[in-house]
């Protein structure tokens, strides 16, 4: 749990901070060094001599097949805290720092994947936050209506948890533009992600409605002349709060993977953009699985976020998940 | 009418309403995005009256209404309309995709279920030793790994040791051992990118449902009698712990028709994910609401199977 907690803070912390800690712009590119390997920090040289932490520069050996040899003959320092960047390599013209190697563009994929982090994070975070307000609106009007507002309520959320979710942000997705600015991209994501995420909020928070509504509290809140929206919005919905806490972290990794997913078909954010999933779309040849593995970061940027935030919820009580037979469902989607 | 049939009446009427509703928003939404067939297929340099002209043919300049109404004539006779970009009836189309989907998504969801359950009742009997420690922490990975993910490593894997193939369905000329042999070597890569992540989620389910089982008094009485700890697991346990699997199932083939997209894409496995991104990408209406109707078929047929296996396993599901 405390693991999966330093994990999520840690990504966090990347995202917010990336303009600091990513050595370069997310689309800056190095012209002679497409698809170079990760420049690795060293500490000796050659001769066993020890150094503060350095790093070789890549010489292009063959043009055609893209083979990078470190440049053994000098050494470039890393600079701490310079230009207002975390680290950055002594010589940036010469032999830039490359964490995580570049793409086929010739960009630096660790600066991508911090400044990727905020997209992808930024539109999961967003749209949980939407879907929890859509599905708690939704879910505490049938609870507390009851009868006919909430079978009908409770069948359309039944109607939508059954859809394939993919295939309905894909159709939704495909009603406007192939090519929209990013922010519109942004917008038209969340709204997809909140609609398909809601169910599994409204059924939860429908049922704890239901049963916090028979309670002596809300019975004397209404006695007291309490009106019904401020019985269910302040009184009722706070006891959903813990469960509430449980699906945001649920639906975050969900929706992190949709991004990625729709925007490694090409249907998310496009190119110029950093996002986790633009980067795999680059990644999506067979050349990079042989040869160029470290476009394969995202993916595993990924899988840190997704496990730090179910090992979060290893320990949540057991009450929080009321009403979640299903629990894990969303979360391979 | 018995409850039974009333049950089943009442859910095989929810799939249909489920297959009307999903293709008919499938094709108005296609015929709503920008940009339509006619215009993309004559090409950019075309004059209006030559786009104008197409789209006429192909009964594109009709209103989004009339169309609708024509489409849902004819689909009640069971002609879905021709693809506008293969120029053949959807119906000729689809059927082969979606088996291939379907032998995709079968192999995965029995491989999830044999490996799942049987971990999960291991790991939720309260056994001491690794084992159950061992399959929580592995359970717990793969869940972490969506179908997405998990495609990526496992072609990454594939094509370090060339094991397996990473791509397509059949080879081009297959080896000896004949061409089911051939199919089966090209399913071990996209099945288990479907299936592990599905393995964990029914392994935790499982679990849960065995561990919560296990502490009922029906349980304590078995044990109590001197009936042997494993047969009461086995049998007793395991049996009354299967109702919330079977109660995901309806669930599950949404997430498995979702999985098989992703790794469909990646795999180039020739299914209906791919066909229907074809589709949307071309705007081909008709093409895109065969896709959709055929996928909400599968799901029907998927619901309908989950609620008929709660019917069977627990009786009050019945009356629900």
């Amino acid at each position: 749990m405390k693991l999966g907690v330093a994990i999520v803070v840690i990504a966090a912390f990347a995202a917010i901070a990336a303009p600091v800690l990513a050595p370069y712009a997310p689309d800056r590119k190095f012209g002679g060094l497409l698809n170079a390997p990760p420049t690795v920090p060293h500490l000796r040289d050659d001769d066993g001599g020890w150094h503060r932490p350095f790093i070789y520069r890549w010489r292009l050996v063959d043009q055609l097949e893209q083979l990078y040899v470190e440049d053994r003959s000098a050494r470039f320092q890393l600079v701490w805290f310079t230009q207002g960047h975390f680290v950055l390599s002594s010589n940036e013209g010469a032999a830039p720092l490359l964490l995580a190697g570049t793409d086929s563009f010739g960009r630096d994929v660790f600066s991508r994947l911090l400044f990727g982090a905020r997209t992808s994070l930024g539109i999961a975070i967003v749209a949980a936050l939407g879907a929890l307000l859509l599905g708690a609106s939704v879910g505490g009007i049938a609870g507390y209506s009851g009868g006919g507002v909430d079978e009908t309520l409770m069948r359309v959320t039944d109607f939508v948890m059954v859809l394939p979710a993919m295939y309905v942000a894909l159709a939704l997705r495909s009603v406007l533009p192939l090519v929209l600015s990013p922010s519109t991209v942004f917008a038209l994501l969340t709204i997809i992600f909140a609609i398909l995420g809601a169910p599994f909020v409204a059924r939860g928070v429908r049922a704890i409605v239901r049963t916090e509504r028979r309670l002596d509290y809300a019975a004397a809140a209404e006695a007291l002349g309490a009106s019904g929206p401020r019985l269910l919005f302040v009184h009722l919905l706070p006891a959903a709060r813990g469960f509430l806490a449980v699906e945001m972290t649920m639906l975050i990794p969900a929706f992190v993977v949709a991004e990625a997913t729709l925007s490694y078909i090409g249907l998310g954010f496009s190119d110029p953009i950093a996002s986790w999933g633009t980067m795999l779309r680059d990644a999506a040849s067979v050349r990079v699985f042989a040869d160029f593995p470290w476009l394969l970061s995202p993916a595993i940027a990924m899988f840190m976020v997704v496990l730090g935030l179910n090992l979060a919820l290893q320990r949540a009580p057991e009450a929080m998940r009321y009403g979640r037979p299903n629990r894990g469902v969303e979360s391979i989607r | 009418m018995s409850g039974l049939t009333r049950y089943i009446a009442r859910r095989v009427a929810f799939a249909l309403l489920l297959v009307i509703i999903v293709s008919s928003a499938a094709l108005v939404l296609a015929r709503l995005a920008p940009g339509d067939f006619a215009a993309s297929s004559v090409g950019l340099e075309a004059r209006p009256e030559t786009i104008e002209q197409t789209r006429a043919r192909l009964g594109l300049n009709k209103s989004i209404g009339a169309q609708y109404r024509d489409w849902l004539a004819s689909a009640i006779r069971l002609d879905f309309g021709r693809s506008l970009q293969y120029d053949r009836p959807v119906t000729e189309l689809i059927p082969e995709r979606a088996a291939n989907t379907a032998i995709l998504s079968v192999t995965a969801l029995l491989l999830a279920t044999v490996v799942g359950v049987p971990l999960g009742t291991i790991a939720g009997s309260r056994g001491r030793g690794i084992l159950p420690d061992a399959i929580r922490a592995v359970s717990l990975v793969l869940l972490s790994m969506p179908p997405l993910l998990t495609s990526l490593f496992l072609v990454f894997v594939a094509a370090r040791t060339g094991w397996f193939p990473i791509a397509g369905m059949r080879s081009a000329a297959p080896v000896d051992g004949g061409a089911t042999l051939d199919l089966l070597h090209h399913l071990v890569v996209p099945s288990l990118a479907i299936g592990l992540p599905l393995a964990a989620m029914l392994e935790r389910l499982q679990a849960q449902a065995v561990s919560e089982t296990i502490g009922q008094p029906f349980i304590v009485a078995a044990i109590a009698r001197g009936v042997p700890r494993s047969r009461v697991l086995w049998r007793d346990a395991f049996k009354a712990s299967l109702r919330s699997v079977a109660a995901v199932y309806g669930l599950v083939i949404g997430t498995l028709l979702s999985g098989s997209f992703a790794v469909e894409i990646i795999t180039a496995w020739p299914g209906l994910g791919s066909l229907m991104l074809d589709a949307l990408r071309a705007r081909d209406v008709f093409l895109v609401a065969g896709c959709a109707g055929t996928g909400a078929v599968f799901l029907g047929i998927g619901t309908l199977a989950s609620d008929l296996a709660l019917a069977a396993l627990d009786p009050r599901a019945r009356e629900a």
